[in-house]
């Protein structure tokens, strides 16, 4: 992006909430040529600058996504590069990562450029990709990490494929290390899982769909802390859902281990009931699956005591025709961009979680999982910077979503929060001007 | 209507007055069929449609002979093998034959919830014939009208159901209604065929056959499938046989003389029941099948016949 393009923004009046510098309160905000300039309490606008009312808002750095499926290159016609960066904007995302599952998998620098020359053309949310642990996310042969990082892979991970060779997991962690590239696990024992399309449990017993037991994405955290151990590796665990996976993960923080997770909206905010309730609608449908209340409560704890580093939103857009279908045959995942901040603002509202906490693992908290630039406020740092309205209501209409899938299960709810402004580099890139 | 349900996806969802309307109405219904002109005009001019997306010959026969005795038109659409593999979707065939304007749609179909998807998204009643392991509605029902006839009340009854409970629509349905109905529910089977947190749903776990029956007035006894490749749940179906099949000697030593056996068939002779206990005197397993019919023209009727206009949409 650049800066020459990019005068002087100044933000004001709104409360600054920068938990990378321990900032909460009404400060004002100068970016200028791309980069923070000043975040103090008494700062004059320069003349010729862009001002931005923001009382009553909060001014955040930009939100960051570890964990976002773009569809591009392949599955254009669930999301592109472009729509997703675009929908991200919306949400208040500045950086989103770009899992590798696309057509064909980013296990090679030509897809990873494909990747981000489409990002820089899009002008939003800044797009990091996300390179195949194994060649073609198939599970035999190392990618090349070294290729990856190149052409700027930020970490590897086969999302939505676990690696079921313990042994090359091995390689995978220690190889990796060569690159400083963090391991982004989605953890799943196949065999455990079984048929498995919701969590085992009471709801599954109910519905008569049959379950997914805690204990196979379990299995494998408890195996790749191990490993961690083991090899001395960056380890990330992706979507973390149930309660023993947390304590596995708090467990091995508490050793000094390498090892970081994230959680997403849905499995802080939604359970298994929610899908019983919802009778069978496939957008409450997703991979891991829906857990109990218990596993909700001890995910949000995670997140609160800082187990959980960081909250992702495994942004998976789905066609209407991968999803209007029985619920066994539907295709798992949700979209997440655009809704993420009003449902993670509502765990707030309820106690489970501060708001400084909140932005934390939204912003700074997700940089250190993958040392991303940003999710900060300090002087020098990329000017990518959310502004967001608490109180905005607004009620989800699929249809009016930036995102070209309308897979939400949060359709026709009424939730509280938006972004009004998205900045990146300085330059507003979404703009909502409806009326409070 | 049944209540106010227009559609009769399952039981857990009707209410104790809901499924006993069904049962009086199959009261009557019964008495048709033991006429020598097996023919009433209720149903005249409706269509009823079979979707069959899972082979079953009886169930479907015996929706087809329902409708027939009602005088509605009974079309058979089945079409084995998945949605997806015939690449036309589910909701693709349900809202082609809704455009044939059909009164109501009998669905069965491996995917559990399906017949809930439909019901959102036609305009006809849609009556599930079974779907995966959630329900089984109209078994259930005859379950519970067969045990009425046998047993004058379910009310302080108990009854045990038998086999792979996890994979069981029948047991699912059987569970809610005789609940309902006011009877006590257990279920036996090894803990590999127990589906967690049933519990949960009013019943109370047993894994010895002998215990499970003690003092029981009524034992279903379930099909069990000889294979479930990749999730083998008992070692072979001769251990089943041995640990929780039911055959005369059994029967005799542990069952009250006025116990009655059931079975949702088709029966695996040899396997969860013996020839001489599945044709003995505690066996009602022919009765199931004749009140299979006499339930599904009652619901049939109330679906097809008796829905007044304006009526709630609620399903069930």
């Amino acid at each position: 992006m650049s800066s020459a393009l990019v005068g002087t923004l100044v933000i004001q009046g709104g409360r600054v909430i920068d938990p990378a510098n321990g900032v909460d309160g009404i400060r004002t905000v100068v970016l200028r040529d791309g980069r923070v300039a000043e975040v103090g309490e008494r700062v004059d606008a320069p003349r010729d600058a862009r001002v931005i009312d923001a009382k009553g808002r909060w001014v955040t750095p930009g939100f960051v996504d570890l964990h976002v499926h773009l569809r591009e290159p392949g599955q254009e016609y669930k999301e592109t590069v472009q729509t997703g960066a675009r929908a991200a904007a919306a949400g208040g995302f500045t950086a989103i990562c770009a899992m590798p599952n696309t057509l064909p998998p980013n296990d090679n620098a030509s897809v990873t450029e494909l990747v981000l020359a489409r990002a820089a053309a899009a002008g939003a949310a800044r797009v990091y990709p996300i390179g195949c642990i194994t060649r073609g996310r198939k599970g035999e042969d190392l990618a090349e990490y070294g290729e990856l990082r190149a052409a700027g892979c930020v970490a590897v991970s086969d999302d939505g494929s676990p690696v079921g060779s313990s042994a090359l997991m091995r390689r995978a962690l220690e190889y990796a290390r060569a690159f400083a590239l963090p391991v982004a696990v989605h953890e799943e024992d196949l065999q455990l899982v079984g048929k498995g399309v919701m969590n085992e449990g009471a709801a599954a017993t109910r519905l008569g769909l049959q379950g997914n037991p805690v204990q196979a994405e379990e299995v494998m955290v408890l195996r790749d802390i191990a490993l961690a151990d083991l090899t001395g590796g960056r380890l990330h665990i992706c979507h973390i859902s149930s309660a023993g996976s947390v304590r596995a993960v708090r467990e091995a923080k508490r050793r000094g281990l390498a090892v970081t997770a994230e959680a997403s909206p849905h499995h802080l905010s939604l359970s298994d009931g929610d899908l019983v309730a919802s009778d069978y609608d496939t957008d409450f449908k997703m991979n891991p699956p829906l857990r109990s209340a218990a596993d909700v409560r001890a995910v949000q704890e995670g997140l609160a005591d800082g187990t959980i580093d960081a909250i992702a939103t495994d942004h998976a857009p789905h066609a209407v025709e991968d999803k209007k279908v029985e619920f066994d045959a539907a295709a798992n995942g949700i979209l997440g961009l655009e809704t993420a901040f009003p449902v993670v603002l509502d765990l707030c509202r309820r106690g489970v979680l501060t708001e400084r906490r909140m932005v934390e693992a939204l912003t700074a908290g997700a940089c250190r999982c993958f040392g991303l630039p940003g999710g900060t406020l300090s002087p020098g740092a990329p000017a990518d910077v959310a502004v967001l309205d608490p109180a905005r209501e607004w009620v989800v209409d699929p249809h009016a979503l930036y995102s070209r899938s309308r897979n939400t299960p949060w359709k026709g709810r009424r939730l509280a929060g938006r972004a009004t402004h998205t900045i990146v580099g300085g330059r507003v890139v979404h703009e909502d001007g409806g009326a409070r | 209507m049944i209540g106010r349900h227009r559609h009769l996806i399952g039981l857990e969802g009707l209410s104790r007055e809901e499924i006993l309307q069904v049962l009086d109405l199959a009261t009557s219904m019964k008495e048709v069929l033991s006429r020598p002109v097996k023919k009433v005009p209720s149903l005249r001019g409706k269509t009823v449609v079979n979707l069959f997306f899972e082979s079953s010959t009886r169930t479907r026969s015996s929706f087809e002979i329902a409708a027939k005795v009602l005088s509605a038109d009974a079309l058979n659409w089945t079409s084995t093998g998945s949605s997806v593999s015939k690449g036309e979707t589910l909701l693709d065939t349900a809202k082609n034959l809704e455009a044939m304007r059909p009164d109501v749609l009998v669905v069965r179909h491996a995917a559990s919830g399906a017949p809930n998807f439909l019901a959102r998204h036609v305009g006809c009643a849609v009556v599930s014939a079974g779907d995966g392991a959630h329900e089984h509605p109209t078994q259930g029902l005859l379950d519970c009208f067969t045990l009425r006839e046998r047993l004058g009340t379910l009310e302080g009854r108990t009854v045990v159901i038998v086999g792979d409970i996890s994979h069981s629509r029948v047991a699912r349905s059987d569970l809610h209604s005789m609940t309902k109905l006011g009877a006590r529910v257990r279920l036996c089977g090894p803990p590999t065929m127990i589906p967690k947190g049933v519990e949960e749903l009013g019943a109370t776990v047993h894994h010895d056959l002998r215990g499970a029956v003690d003092g029981a007035d009524a034992v279903v006894m379930l099909r069990i499938q000889h294979e479930r490749i990749g999730d083998p749940l008992i070692p072979n179906t001769r251990e089943y046989s041995k640990y929780w099949g039911l055959n005369a000697r059994k029967a005799a030593e542990w069952l009250k003389p006025s116990a009655v056996i059931l079975h949702p068939g088709p029966i695996n002779r040899g396997v969860e029941l013996s020839s001489d206990v599945a044709d003995g005197p505690h066996s009602v397993i022919l009765d199931q099948v004749q009140n299979g019919v006499a339930v599904r023209m009652a619901i049939l009727y109330l679906l097809a016949g008796g829905a007044p206009e304006g009526a709630r949409t609620e399903k069930v």
